[in-house]
């Protein structure tokens, strides 16, 4: 006799296959379908360095409320080769449930496997070509969310391809679909989505990471970007090349990462809003324009999207060891600041933050993501997407304007060149007001404090952590940054611990000052991406905070929810 | 011709500063020779940005009363590039030595010449490295002994004008600081030159090149001729690989090769002024949902 195999508001989907199979098409569809049918989806995705072949898998999530993390565990595996069985063993249980042409993939070692003849759906639809249709039919089908959905979606994506190929499409569609339904009878799968009826729904957007960076960078105003590509940090620059004829942004490739921060430089020094966009390695290369963005006081914004180091370390994996290389980037002292978005909607109000404070304090402003944020997608509601007003601070120069003038906060009147009549000379010698260079003592003296007095207001206008989850009076605060909001939301929620609180930092650098009365007698864990706990570190560099424990990973992928879990469980 | 009096002094020359140049050295001369320039083409100091890198030459902009943006070692170009795509109307030039230029911005220089925007690059070219104290730069002469080739530079010099012409700059040029006159005409044509012009200018250092001095620089260069075609590329190539007498002037001119702002389609509004594109955003958020 079978088990009834139930599902309730947590289902996770992986599609596996090789590179140049579509298994990122096939997700993208499943998942905009599900988003407007109203369900709460999420998808992250792990692939290798390289073009075509390698093993690589894609998760779907669907879920009762809006999740942001990723899960070891595999309910609906779609195997689109033999060889993703063997890169997903580890996550195969007997629970699983593995779809796979039986041609091609004969057995599995662990759960059950459904003969899923996806491609002769397709080709009796008229085309192989249709596979991809056919396995998010199967999915649908399985899930019991209506198929018009689907539909509606071939008819779109297919528009410009004739009637004919949409045909065809709904076709595959048909029989996938009606072979998921079927299996899920045979098999008795029961799915139970909570799905929001349309009239509550509010307007949503579906993205990713990247896209939620490009989008606050637009909002921002931003003119101007100069990048050499580099994953996971190449796609800002795509987005921005995309958008660059709707909103005006002059895109320049350069020819390496030296070349783009000094170009971004020398723009925002005329004026435009600029950024770079770039990886670790990358970004080591840029490190004496940072410091050159420090003495001259130009304001820059760099997205640096972290994977796996030193060196090249694992290309399209994921890491947050890249916060000391930010932290101490570029020789000699000068203010800087981090945020790192935790959520899509942070990282639309956080990079044109980044703008913002890049423009009013002078400075180099991080935004910090990791390729485990920008390759994932999930919706966001529309509402969230707020534009902040652009200022900046830029004055008419008059004849006696000197860039570097002395004033009570640090902060110099900033001049353009061409605008005013005064001239702006800009140095990376340590300079006099004019912006000559000197090596007089007192003035260098002065220059320093200059540039750094500017930290105090910068700190006083610092980003609080968030509560995500439990109350603040819990004895035990969990630490996490950047990415790693979702994942220890969800860890704590599925505890219910009331002796553990999580709290989520997305500003890094300066902290606010009343940072500090947040985690006084606690008992502090850090959860962090990298080896050491580079986090953890600061926290004590900069408030005394000890922390007793770090819960760690360095292995190139994320967190999961269940190790998360269990880790907190020692606590 | 126009000549700065002391009723019209040259707008370019800065308030009494401090020099770190040594006395006789060829930077001074060719200061002079950019300041005439200058003030001969009515440039409007105002709009004006010289960028610069590291070096002895690079500090020519802090003695010139203009827009300045003394940058990194090497990383000239890159910045004038981003200052020209963010303001077009902005008269840019660029100014370093050989080292700077052709040695830690090399790259830069092979991609700025790729990408043909409109400024002018004018190198301080000594064939030695001034600031460090007498190192081999790229454009040193073979069998040259300093305190690092201890057994004389061995390696091939660097051809500036070989290079340009190989990536297909439209205006290439070489001066000689030592002739104030002739450089200034030379470097009047450049910057009036719609497009990238390289400007490569033998310049004396008197303290740590005792090989090309200002008479070693008279005795083996010579003018080109009236004559000359600066159109055709096959002869320019044949003047740029001259060794036995090098030769001065303009090289290479070509006038219709189209400008990386052009391409960029890129408008006179500086990028500073640009409106947000408000229903371009709502249209762009509407696809995501």
């Amino acid at each position: 006799m079978k088990n009834m195999r139930r599902y309730s508001n947590d289902i996770s989907i992986v599609f596996g296959g090789a590179a140049g199979q579509g298994i990122q098409t096939i997700a993208s569809a499943l998942v905009s379908v599900l988003k407007r049918t109203g369900c709460h989806v999420f998808a992250c995705t792990e692939f290798m360095s390289r073009v075509r072949g390698g093993s690589n898998s894609t998760q779907v999530r669907i879920t009762g409320r809006k999740r942001h993390a990723y899960v070891h565990r595999i309910d609906f595996l779609f195997a689109l080769n033999a060889d993703a069985l063997e890169h997903l063993k580890t996550r195969i249980a007997p629970t699983t449930i593995v779809f796979a042409d039986k041609s091609q993939v004969p057995s599995t070692d662990e759960g059950l496997l459904v003969d899923a003849p996806i491609t002769s759906f397709a080709r009796q639809a008229g085309n192989p070509i249709y596979s991809n249709t056919a396995a998010v039919a199967v999915a649908l089908g399985l899930l019991g969310i209506p198929q018009e959905g689907l539909d509606n979606y071939l008819r779109e994506i297919f528009a410009g391809k004739g009637d004919a190929v949409v045909a065809d499409n709904i076709e595959a569609a048909r029989l996938g679909y009606a072979f998921g339904r079927q299996t899920a009878l045979r098999e008795e799968i029961e799915v139970e989505i909570a799905v929001e009826p349309e009239k509550n729904r509010p307007k949503e957007l579906l993205l990713d990471g990247t896209a939620a960076v490009g989008i606050g960078a637009v909002a921002a105003g931003c003119t101007f970007i100069s990048s050499y590509p580099m994953s996971p940090g190449t796609g800002v620059l795509t987005f921005l090349a995309q958008r660059s004829h709707e909103f005006n942004i002059v895109v320049d490739q350069a020819e390496d990462e030296i070349s783009a921060v000094n170009t971004a430089l020398g723009a925002s020094y005329a004026g435009a809003r600029a950024i770079v966009t770039t990886s670790g390695g990358g970004f080591a290369l840029m490190e004496e324009g940072i410091s050159l963005a420090g003495m001259t006081e130009v304001p820059l914004v760099v997205h640096l999207g972290q994977r796996p180091g030193p060196a090249t370390g694992m290309p399209t994996r994921t890491e947050q060891a890249d916060l000391n290389l930010v932290l101490h980037a570029g020789h000699g002292e000068f203010p800087r600041v981090i945020l790192a978005p935790g959520t899509f909607a942070e990282a639309i109000l956080l990079t044109q933050r980044a703008f913002q404070l890049a423009d009013r304090y002078q400075l180099t402003a991080f935004v910090l993501t990791d390729q485990f944020f920008l390759d994932s997608t999930g919706s966001m509601a529309a509402a969230v997407v707020k534009r902040e007003p652009i200022e900046r601070h830029i004055v008419e120069t008059d004849e006696e304007y000197m860039r570097y003038r002395f004033t009570p906060d640090g902060l110099s009147p900033r001049g353009v060149p061409g605008y005013g009549k005064g001239i702006v000379k800009c140095d990376s010698h340590e300079h006099d007001e004019t912006g000559h260079l000197t090596e007089n003592f007192e003035t260098r003296r002065r220059m320093v404090e200059k540039r750094l007095r500017r930290i105090k207001a910068l700190a006083a206008e610092s980003l609080m952590p968030e509560l995500v989850g439990g109350s603040a009076d819990a004895p035990n605060i969990v630490v996490a940054w950047g990415s790693n909001r979702g994942v220890l939301e969800e860890s704590l929620d599925t505890l219910q611990r009331a002796d553990l609180a999580g709290l989520h930092f997305s500003q890094l650098y300066p902290f606010n000052p009343s940072v500090a009365t947040l985690l006084k007698g606690k008992i502090v864990t850090v959860l962090e991406n990298n080896a050491s706990g580079q986090f953890a570190d600061l926290l004590h560099r900069e408030l005394a905070v000890s922390t007793a424990n770090r819960i760690l990973k360095w292995t190139g992928e994320p967190f999961s929810v269940e190790e998360v879990v269990e880790a907190l469980r020692e606590i | 011709m126009k000549t700065p009096s002391p009723e019209k002094p040259n707008p370019f020359d800065m308030p009494h500063k401090e020099m770190g140049w040594c006395p006789g050295c060829g930077n001074y001369k060719l200061l002079d020779s950019l300041k005439g320039a200058l003030f001969e083409l009515g440039i409007d100091r105002r709009n004006l940005v010289v960028v610069s890198g590291i070096g002895q030459g690079a500090k020519t902009p802090q003695y010139l009363n203009a827009n300045m943006f003394n940058g990194l070692h090497g990383r000239s170009l890159p910045a004038a590039l981003g200052i020209k795509l963010s303001n077009r109307n902005l008269t840019v030039i660029a100014e370093s030595g050989d080292g700077c230029m052709y040695g830690e911005g090399g790259n830069h220089f092979l991609h700025a010449i790729r990408r043909n925007c409109d400024m002018t690059l004018i190198v301080h070219d000594n064939m030695v490295y001034g600031l460090t104290k007498g190192q081999a730069s790229p454009t040193s002469l073979p069998g040259m002994k300093t305190p690092v080739q201890i057994d004389g530079v061995m390696l091939e010099p660097f051809n500036p004008l070989a290079v340009s012409l190989a990536l297909n700059a439209p205006f290439i040029a070489r001066a000689s600081a030592g002739d104030e006159e002739e450089t200034k005409e030379i470097i009047k044509q450049a910057i009036s030159f719609r497009g990238f012009a390289v400007v490569d200018v033998f310049q004396p250092c008197v303290v740590f090149n005792r090989l090309n001095t200002y008479q070693w620089f008279r005795e083996n260069t010579y003018y080109l001729p009236g004559d000359y075609d600066p159109a055709d590329r096959m002869q320019a190539f044949a003047k740029a690989v001259e060794t036995e007498k090098l030769p001065l002037g303009v090289i290479f001119r070509e006038e219709t090769r189209p400008v990386y702002e052009d391409l960029l389609g890129i408008g006179n509004t500086p990028l500073r002024s640009q409106e947000f594109r408000e229903k371009a955003f709502e249209k762009m958020i509407a696809e995501y949902c």
